[in-house]
């Protein structure tokens, strides 16, 4: 079954403000993930460089053998990638769900500090149900 | 918006407690600004996840899309854009509805206080969040006697994001 390993959020200054692991595989830790995220935020600005049409947004999708990375980068520079199993589909309109909860719940707390970690409960509880959802939405079309 | 009045209301209050706390009309104009700057920073993306608009193109498609996208969004009301420079990096937009100000009269003591001055800050701080350092200003008020809200926009620079790798140059 097609499944999510983990979801990184980094602010436009390539700090890591918010990871999330799903199940056993790809487990990081604190320091790992703050490296990991680092990293993918240089990948991503010199993937914009390497494009030969000026105005390239960066990298959408990267597949490996084991695993695919979906990214999502907003116009305000703030990025979503989620690492999930290879051939998973739906994870483009996912991570705009997820922008579109980050919008609500993270920015529109008047005690969140722009750019710094998401400790947000709301996130956390709206963010688990539309990973719920999409899982559902997976399996449900893996029947058809 | 439930009810749209105890949204003009509260701005009401908000205006009247900053008048009381900090005296000077031109401090509070400082401070509106500010607090729609805070506003700005964070209001942009709710726009760009909502609105699902792609980047635009130069200024004039910028002005355009929060005249007529944003302040629809988030007020209720169509703006217009006019009076652009030569270069299209100045342009004035017009509103003539404005939810702010209903049942509001300024008196003398408070002449050079810019009443929404929220909304200037609004459109600086959500502008900086995509690459561009604006100056926003008031040309018209009705508040001061003018026929209609009219804010002068004026892209200073754009910033576009620094690459990590460059720092050597």
């Amino acid at each position: 079954m097609a499944a999510i390993y983990s979801l990184y959020i980094i602010n436009k200054l390539g700090g890591l403000i918010f990871y999330k692991d799903y199940g056993s595989k790809g487990r990081m830790d604190t320091n790992d993930s703050l490296r990991v995220a680092s990293l993918w935020h240089s990948m991503h600005a010199i993937s914009q460089q390497l494009s030969p049409i000026n105005g390239c947004s960066g990298i959408e999708l990267l597949e490996a053998d084991t695993f695919d990375l979906h990214c999502f980068q907003s116009l305000t520079g703030t990025k979503f990638f989620v690492v999930c199993e290879t051939g998973t589909q739906h994870m483009e309109a996912l991570l705009k769900v997820i922008y579109e909860l980050y919008t609500d719940y993270v920015l529109k707390n008047p005690f969140y500090e722009m750019e710094m970690p998401i400790r947000c409960e709301l996130f956390d509880i709206n963010l688990t149900q539309a990973i719920q959802k999409n899982r559902l939405l997976s399996s449900l079309n893996q029947l058809c | 918006m439930q009810n749209a009045e105890l949204f003009t209301l509260t701005y009401g209050a908000i205006v009247r407690q900053l008048l009381t706390d900090l005296e000077e009309v031109e401090e509070v104009n400082k401070q509106l600004d500010q607090m729609g700057y805070n506003i700005g920073i964070r209001l942009i993306d709710e726009f760009l996840a909502k609105s699902n608009v792609s980047r635009c193109v130069d200024f004039k498609e910028t002005a355009e899309m929060i005249a007529k996208v944003g302040f629809k969004m988030f007020l209720g009301v169509t703006a217009s854009v006019m009076n652009w420079d030569a270069d299209g990096t100045c342009c004035s937009i017009v509103l003539e509805d404005n939810p702010l100000v209903d049942f509001v009269e300024l008196p003398d003591t408070c002449q050079g206080l810019y009443y929404c001055n929220i909304l200037s800050g609004v459109i600086r701080g959500a502008l900086e969040m995509v690459a561009m350092k604006t100056e926003v200003t008031w040309i018209r008020d009705m508040l001061r006697g003018d026929d209609a809200y009219e804010l002068q926009v004026k892209l200073l620079k754009q910033v576009p994001e620094e690459y990590p790798y460059k720092d050597d140059e």
